[in-house]
């Protein structure tokens, strides 16, 4: 007779030879639970019913969902996604470091750069980089770069100094958060060992800071990666923009915004999954055993599933 | 023979609180010295102004025959840059009450840390003497090990590996046995107690009286910023001079 532990309690597992009678009882009955399951289900059919009922020409969306210029449109999306985040990291490092230091000119600046850029939306921030070619003719760096500011300020640019500027406000205070939840034994520690400030907050601090720092800065680019949609509104061909022109001209809008939100949610999902193990390797050392991988749990559901033949084995 | 340690009139404030009021003391090389004393009494921001972690207000602290912090011209003092604060600090070893290992880094790694990243020895030749050291701890098999994966006690002794690594002439000890169970309390007094014969020059803030009793050259009792009391450790802890010390050991012993 086989008596594997089963994380589900088993009415019928029999008490462990020599051990107490396991407790028989009649469980307790969550009528509650049926009654807004029901409701739920309710609630979903008639959302599904009433798009089923709407004029949507469901056949567009398979055809446009891998047209040329979607595609284009997920590739700029993306790469506008990546430098504006790699934008946004290195100047919320720096903006950290600024205001963490002990020289008060530049820990105000960066006081007073976070306080503008957090405090002003980032469609109106994109707007006014647009939108400076009404005060500046000509941008004129010396010996270094001259041109016609219209020439200099492509949309590209535009959107990601809009993009890339304001997210290095939400870096700077993440990354600060994730500098300062580090032990300050820590510090003393290397510090006591002989080494320099410099290598203290390389080699010590900011790979436990990082701990703090990856999960936000996880939510941030997936939140990058849906706020450049409103960079449509500055001239730049991305996704949302694509999708639009796409759905005027063929007659069929609301199914092209269908194509853009789902393409949007598969790149958010496949997002969710890097983070989770990018945390997962700043986890090592924090915790005793690190958390399975989505295949470990996989693997794992799939063993208890089919372990009752096998139990014996383990 | 130099002292290691040399305290004259040392002073430390936080803001209004004075926390040290004039500290004389020496410490010869070789000698196990014992600090001992109520909570807030000064002996802890004492051990931690011998390496520089807080800078003293008052007072000459020299330690080696150098001054600690500063150099002296003519009668004009110095401030000493991190960098040369760095360079003093290689040779004083300091054993945290709450360890402090790096928790990111095995105990091997721990222990290679200082010297790879410090010295710019290699990893292989520092690999192998932090083996040795935490074999000489008594956790040769815990290397691989994450701090998170050992005991209070083990931990303590990786930090003391960690400490040794950097071959120092002095080591400083924070309450090292504070934190940890008193069933663990007896493996960390071992290890130091082996390093005591061994030669080290150690100041310990302690309230272990059995290991200052036994293995202590000297003892001072610290009271309020002051030293109230000082001498071998047997004689002080059997025989103590002042009321205040009789008043606190009667409350530990």
């Amino acid at each position: 007779m086989s008596t594997d532990i089963d994380k589900k309690p088993a009415e019928d597992t029999p008490p462990p030879p020599g051990g107490p009678e396991a407790i028989k009882a009649i469980p307790v009955r969550h009528i509650g639970r049926y009654i807004t399951a029901v409701v739920a289900i309710a609630l979903f059919a008639a959302i599904v019913y009433a798009f089923s009922q709407g004029k949507i020409n469901w056949d567009a969306i398979p055809e446009y969902f891998f047209e040329d210029r979607i595609l284009e449109g997920v590739g700029q999306t993306l790469l506008l996604t990546a430098v504006s985040m790699a934008i946004g990291i290195v100047g919320g490092i720096l903006l950290a470091v600024m205001r963490l230091s002990k020289n008060p000119v530049t820990s105000s600046i960066a006081w007073f750069y976070i306080w503008f850029f957090r405090g002003t939306p980032v469609l109106v921030q994109l707007i006014i980089w647009f939108n400076l070619g009404l005060v500046f003719e000509f941008i004129n760096m010396g010996p270094v770069y001259k041109d016609e500011w219209a020439d200099f300020m492509t949309p590209f640019l535009t959107a990601l100094l809009g993009l890339g500027l304001n997210e290095a406000a939400y870096m700077a205070e993440i990354c600060r958060a994730g500098l300062l939840a580090v032990d300050e034994g820590q510090t003393e520690a290397a510090h006591a060992l002989g080494m320099s400030h410099s290598k203290t907050l390389r080699r010590i601090v900011i790979p436990q800071a990082m701990r703090v720092i990856v999960p936000p800065t996880g939510n941030e680019v997936i939140n990058m990666l849906k706020t450049t949609s409103l960079v449509s509104t500055v001239q730049f061909y991305e996704l949302l923009r694509n999708a639009q022109d796409i759905g005027q001209t063929s007659g069929a809008p609301v199914e092209m915004l269908f194509v853009a939100a789902s393409w949007y949610l598969i790149l958010t999902s496949v997002l969710s999954v890097g983070q989770y193990y990018l945390e997962r390797y700043y986890a090592r050392g924090s915790s005793r055993s690190l958390p399975p991988t989505v295949f470990q749990k996989i693997k794992a559901n799939v063993l208890s599933l089919s372990n009752r033949p096998a139990g014996g084995a383990a | 023979m130099t002292a290691m340690v040399k305290a004259e009139g040392v002073h430390k404030s936080y803001g209004a609180a004075h926390i040290l009021k004039g500290i004389d003391l020496e410490v010869a090389e070789g000698e196990v010295f014992c600090l001992i004393g109520p909570s807030g009494s000064g002996k802890s921001t004492f051990l931690r102004c011998i390496n520089h972690l807080e800078k003293i207000n008052a007072g000459r602290l020299y330690v080696d025959g150098e001054l600690v912090g500063y150099r002296q011209k003519g009668d004009k003092l110095y401030e000493l840059k991190d960098s040369e604060v760095a360079l003093k600090r290689r040779d004083i070893g300091m054993v945290f009450q709450r360890f402090n290992l790096f928790p990111h880094m095995t105990a091997v790694e721990n222990v290679m840390e200082a010297p790879v990243q410090v010295k710019g020895e290699s990893r292989a030749v520092a690999r192998e003497r932090a083996k040795k050291l935490l074999d000489r701890v008594g956790l040769g098999d815990k290397a691989g090990n994450y701090p998170s994966q050992l005991s209070g006690g083990q931990q303590q002794r990786v930090a003391i590996a960690r400490a040794l690594a950097m071959e120092p002439k002095l080591m400083l000890f924070d309450e090292p046995t504070s934190a940890l169970d008193p069933e663990l309390v007896g493996d960390v007094l071992d290890v130091m107690r082996d390093l005591a014969e061994s030669g080290m020059t150690m100041v310990v803030v302690t309230h272990e009286m059995g290991f200052a009793r036994e293995v202590g050259d000297s003892l001072v009792f610290m009271d309020g910023g002051v030293v109230v009391e000082s001498g071998h450790p047997r004689e002080v802890l059997t025989n103590p001079q002042h009321d205040r010390t009789k008043a606190f050991l009667s409350k530990v012993l």
